[in-house]
C-alpha cells in the first residue's frame, strides 16, 4: 500500500488506532475537494498501533478538537516535501460547537441558534460538560 | 454587574455574608424598606411557581421596589417564539434585577449572558435552584446558629431532587459535615453528588431505614418520593410509607432536630407533624423571603 508523499500539506500522526475516522469526520475534512487519506492501524513502534491522516493542501485545522479526540496526536506542517514544523495538542479547555448537547431538558434542545459549548470539568477523565445543563459529553 | 445561576458561585464567605444581612432584615426590617426604592425586579417565569415567584415579589416589595413579569409562558413572547437572548435583552431596558424560572436547563445562564442586569436563578428544570438553597442555608443557621460539625439527613428522592444535590453542594464546604442518605435503591443520590462528599473530605452513610437513621440527626430534610419515579406500582406502594415522617418516628429523634423540606410537601410529612416544634418547614419558606431580599441588595450593589 502506497500513499503518495505530500508536497505542501499536512499530516496528522500518532492519532490512537481507531480514532481516525472520527478525527476525519469532526474536522470536516469529508468536505475538502483536496486529497485527503485515513491510514488506519499502521504500525508504530511507539504505539504498536496508530492511524494517520494525510491531507494533500493547506487548510486550517481546529486544534481544539484534534486535542479532543485525541491529545496524543501530532500535527506536521509539510512545506516543499519536508516537515517544516510539527506539534502537539493538548485537552482544550472549552470546546464551542463541536459537539451537541443530548440532554432533552437543555436550552439548547430547543433554541438552536445557541452555540453549543462544553466545558473540561476533570481532565483526568476527560470529562466534559455542557456550559447551560452541565449533562456530560457522551 | 453579577447574577447568581448556581450557589457554587457564592463563596462561604458571600453566603455568610448574606446570611448576616438576612438575619438583620428580620431584625430591622423599617432600616431595609426602603432600599430598593425605584427600582423594579422582573419576574420571568416560564413556567408557573407560585410560591417561589410570590417570594421573589414580596421580597422586592419589602425592599420598596417594585415588580413586573409574566407568571407563566403563555403570556410572554416566548410564545411566540421570541429567544430567551432576546427577552433577556429586552427586559434589561425595563427592570433592574431579573428572576427567571424556566423549565429548561441552563435558560438562565442564557439570560445572563445577554442581560445588562443581574439574572437570579429562580429554577431551571431539574437543574437548579440557588435561592432554595438560601433559604435552606438560613434556617440553618437560625435553628443551629452553626453548620459546622451537623449530622445532616436526607430522606426521599435524593436522585432526581435537585434541591438535595445543591444543599450537599453548599454544606461539603463546611467543617465536619456528615450526611446520612436515606432513600430506597431506586432513588440514591447519584455517584458524582457522593464523589463530591468524598472530594471535600466529608463523610456520609446510606441506608434505606429512616428510623434507623433518625436518632444521629441534627437536620433531617425530607424530600418528596414521587410515584412516577417507580418502575411499578408494587414498589411504590411497597416503599412509600417508609419514608413518610409521622409521630411514631420522631420518637426516635433527637429533641432538638430541625425537621425541614422545600415544599410543596404531599404526604411525606403527616400533617400531625406540623404542630411539632421541630417542624421547621414553613419557617423555611419564610427565610427564603428574607435571603432572596438579601440576595437582591447585593446585586444590585446596595448597601
Amino acid at each position: 500500500m502506497k500513499i503518495e508523499e505530500i508536497k505542501n500539506g499536512i499530516v496528522i500522526d500518532h492519532i490512537t488506532a481507531g480514532k481516525g475516522e472520527e478525527l476525519y469526520t469532526l474536522l470536516g475534512l469529508d468536505k475538502l475537494e483536496i486529497p485527503v487519506a485515513i491510514m488506519k492501524n499502521m504500525n508504530s513502534a511507539k504505539m504498536g498501533k496508530k492511524d494517520i491522516i494525510k491531507i494533500d493542501g493547506v487548510v486550517e485545522l481546529s486544534t481544539d478538537i484534534i486535542g479532543y479526540i485525541d491529545p496524543c496526536a501530532t500535527v506536521n506542517i509539510i512545506k516543499e516535501g519536508k516537515t517544516a514544523s510539527k506539534y502537539g495538542v493538548s485537552l482544550p479547555r472549552e470546546l464551542k460547537n463541536v459537539i451537541s448537547c443530548k440532554n432533552p431538558r437543555c436550552i439548547t434542545s430547543c433554541e438552536q441558534e445557541l452555540d453549543q459549548i462544553f466545558k473540561l470539568t476533570d481532565e483526568e477523565n476527560r470529562e466534559y460538560r455542557c456550559l447551560y445543563c452541565e449533562t456530560k459529553a457522551k | 454587574m453579577r447574577s447568581l445561576i448556581d450557589i457554587k458561585e457564592l463563596s462561604v464567605e458571600e453566603i455568610d455574608s448574606l446570611i448576616e444581612t438576612a438575619l438583620d432584615i428580620i431584625d430591622n426590617p423599617q432600616k431595609y424598606s426602603e432600599k430598593c426604592k425605584g427600582k423594579k425586579l422582573a419576574t420571568l417565569f416560564f413556567e408557573p411557581s407560585t410560591r417561589t415567584r410570590l417570594s421573589f415579589e414580596a421580597a422586592m416589595y419589602e425592599l420598596g421596589g417594585n415588580v413586573l413579569g409574566f407568571s407563566e409562558a403563555q403570556s410572554s413572547s416566548s410564545a411566540k417564539g421570541e429567544s430567551v437572548a432576546d427577552t433577556a435583552k429586552m427586559i434589561s431596558c425595563y427592570a433592574d434585577i431579573i428572576a427567571m424560572r424556566h423549565p429548561k436547563e441552563g435558560a438562565p445562564l442564557v439570560a445572563s449572558m445577554n442581560a445588562t442586569i443581574p439574572v437570579v436563578n429562580a429554577g431551571d428544570g431539574g437543574h437548579n435552584h440557588p435561592t432554595q438553597t438560601l433559604a435552606d442555608l438560613l434556617t440553618i443557621k437560625r435553628k443551629k446558629g452553626k453548620f459546622d460539625g451537623l449530622t445532616v439527613g436526607l430522606c426521599g428522592d435524593l436522585k432526581f431532587g435537585r434541591t438535595v444535590h445543591s444543599l450537599i453542594n453548599a454544606l461539603n464546604r463546611y467543617n465536619g459535615i456528615k450526611f446520612v442518605l436515606i432513600s430506597p435503591d431506586e432513588l440514591k443520590v447519584p455517584s458524582y453528588v457522593k464523589n463530591e462528599i468524598t472530594k471535600a473530605g466529608k463523610e456520609y452513610v446510606e441506608t434505606k431505614d429512616l428510623v434507623e437513621a433518625l436518632p444521629s440527626l441534627d437536620i433531617l430534610y425530607m424530600t418528596r418520593v414521587q410515584k412516577e419515579r417507580f418502575f411499578n406500582e408494587e414498589d411504590y406502594l411497597r416503599l412509600k410509607d417508609s419514608y413518610i415522617l409521622d409521630p411514631a418516628k420522631l420518637t426516635y429523634a433527637k429533641k432538638d432536630l430541625s425537621i425541614m423540606h422545600p415544599l410543596p410537601r404531599v404526604n411525606e410529612i403527616s400533617v400531625k407533624v406540623d404542630s411539632d416544634p421541630r417542624a421547621h418547614y414553613f419557617e423555611q419558606a419564610l427565610n427564603g423571603k428574607y435571603m432572596r431580599m438579601a440576595l437582591i441588595l447585593m446585586l444590585l450593589g446596595i448597601k
